[in-house]
């Protein structure tokens, strides 16, 4: 029977092209979790307004997204768009999915981070007449940084693994270049398994390079200037 | 075609969709018991097997382990249909998340109730079964309940082995009549009602299970 057993010549054949797909992958992680968190932000921000009616928008836009497959919205994205004259590569649609719906959840991390940050700084910024935005920027986000690491790396880590669901809309990423290279030789064993490695790789190494993170950051918190 | 054909043929989706949910949901809740108390009680080969199944099903992607099962599976000889493929990928997928759930309320239990059954000489499944997880259980539920979320939003992955699911059916209505915006719309709609509907069972359950006690403080 074809592909029972592993062989390794194929394996070697394919490699390098899953590694160059990998690429792809990990450049649509970095986009995507950059994006996801500044949506994040802005989310948790308004989350804080004093408008009733922007708070409890933002609830229901964070509920929604957190609570439908990621696979729809990036559906949605890609085919209605273009409706309203909007047409980006699927790269960036990929991106932009992502980054919204990692976005949502990585606002309730920022919200709660936010929330962690004692009473008595806030009052000490009011005391010292910082505004709103010094306040935030010099005072509040600085320390609550560091508790929000752990968390924002998880769904950074969960994201990645998501990726593979990009190439519904045609992007060439690992999974989808393991596919084609599964169809074209039918032999899916050693392409699909290969992916596995790799994305179980990274995220080991992903969730090593958080941990440190959080080790060396300072406690008190950076400044963002 | 009109909005309620449309909404229809989602409908239809919908029942494979909750159908998917329905299995899986019992295969993850198993799976999450027996290897979460292998995890926490297993002798030597018991407790490495379970962490590979965890660190397996965890650390790769869920789509990955869907084409596995789907594609390469029957390269061994073991043929298995989409709709058996789709319901074990995302059981064991999330089953694996719900594992650390069952290990991690069992741990919270304070030691005291353990030590309390065995001075009560209760043999161990004994002291399990009426002391440890009734207590625990209430503590599983909320996290149980975000799982079940995410298992209704991983099963829109099925629609790419050829399942008829809510997104299958969406997609192909969408290629077919180019009406994108309501189909999508619809479907987003869908999954919500299904998401909600289950947390709202669960909030349920997290009650039911609460009863007597006594968490929470006064109410």
């Amino acid at each position: 029977m074809v592909g029972l057993t592993w062989s390794w010549a194929f394996t070697w054949e394919v490699l390098p092209m899953i590694l160059s797909a990998a690429k792809v992958t990990l450049l649509a992680t970095l986009l995507g979790s950059c994006l996801a968190v500044f949506v994040g932000l802005a989310f948790a921000l308004i989350r804080r307004s004093r408008h009733r009616s922007l708070r409890s928008l933002i609830y229901w836009l964070v509920e929604f997204i957190r609570s439908t497959p990621l696979l729809v919205q990036i559906f949605f994205l890609y085919y209605v768009m273009p409706e309203f004259g909007i047409s980006m590569s699927p790269l960036l649609t990929g991106v932009l999915a992502l980054g919204l719906h990692y976005g949502a959840y990585l606002s309730e991390v920022f919200r709660s981070g936010i929330d962690g940050v004692e009473k008595g700084q806030w009052e000490a910024s009011r005391a010292l007449n910082l505004s709103m935005f010094d306040t935030y920027r010099d005072v509040i986000l600085p320390q609550a940084i560091r508790p929000m690491i752990p968390a924002t790396g998880n769904y950074i880590i969960a994201m990645f693994k998501e990726t593979p669901q990009l190439s519904a809309i045609t992007l060439l990423e690992m999974l989808q270049i393991a596919k084609i290279i599964g169809s074209e030789n039918f032999r899916y064993l050693e392409p699909f398994t290969l992916v596995g490695i790799l994305y179980l790789m990274f995220s080991i190494m992903a969730a090593y390079g958080i941990h440190m993170i959080e080790n060396r950051f300072p406690k008190e918190g950076i400044s963002l200037k | 075609m009109e909005f309620g054909e449309i909404v229809s043929v989602l409908l239809q989706g919908a029942v494979v969709t909750i159908k998917i949910v329905a299995m899986a949901l019992p295969l993850a809740a198993a799976m999450a018991f027996i290897f979460g108390l292998m995890r926490l009680y297993g002798g030597f080969p018991l407790k490495q097997l379970a962490v590979v199944y965890i660190e397996f099903f965890r650390g790769t992607s869920a789509l990955i382990q869907l084409y596995w099962i789907y594609f390469v599976l029957p390269l061994f000889g073991l043929s298995i249909d989409a709709m058996t493929a789709g319901v074990i990928a995302l059981g064991l997928n999330i089953g694996a998340y719900g594992t650390e759930v069952v290990r991690g309320a069992i741990s919270s239990v304070p030691k005291g109730q353990f030590e309390a059954s065995v001075a009560l000489n209760f043999t161990p499944s004994q002291s399990l079964r009426r002391i440890i997880l009734p207590q625990a259980l209430v503590g599983m539920i909320p996290p149980f309940g975000n799982l079940a979320i995410e298992l209704v939003k991983a099963t829109s992955l099925v629609s790419l082995i050829t399942i008829a699911d809510l997104t299958f059916k969406a997609k192909s209505l969408a290629d077919m009549t180019l009406q994108v915006g309501e189909i999508f719309g619809v479907v987003l709609l869908l999954y919500f009602v299904i998401a909600q509907c289950l947390a709202l069972c669960f909030r349920y359950l997290e009650k039911r299970l609460s009863k007597g006690l006594g968490r929470g403080g006064v109410k």
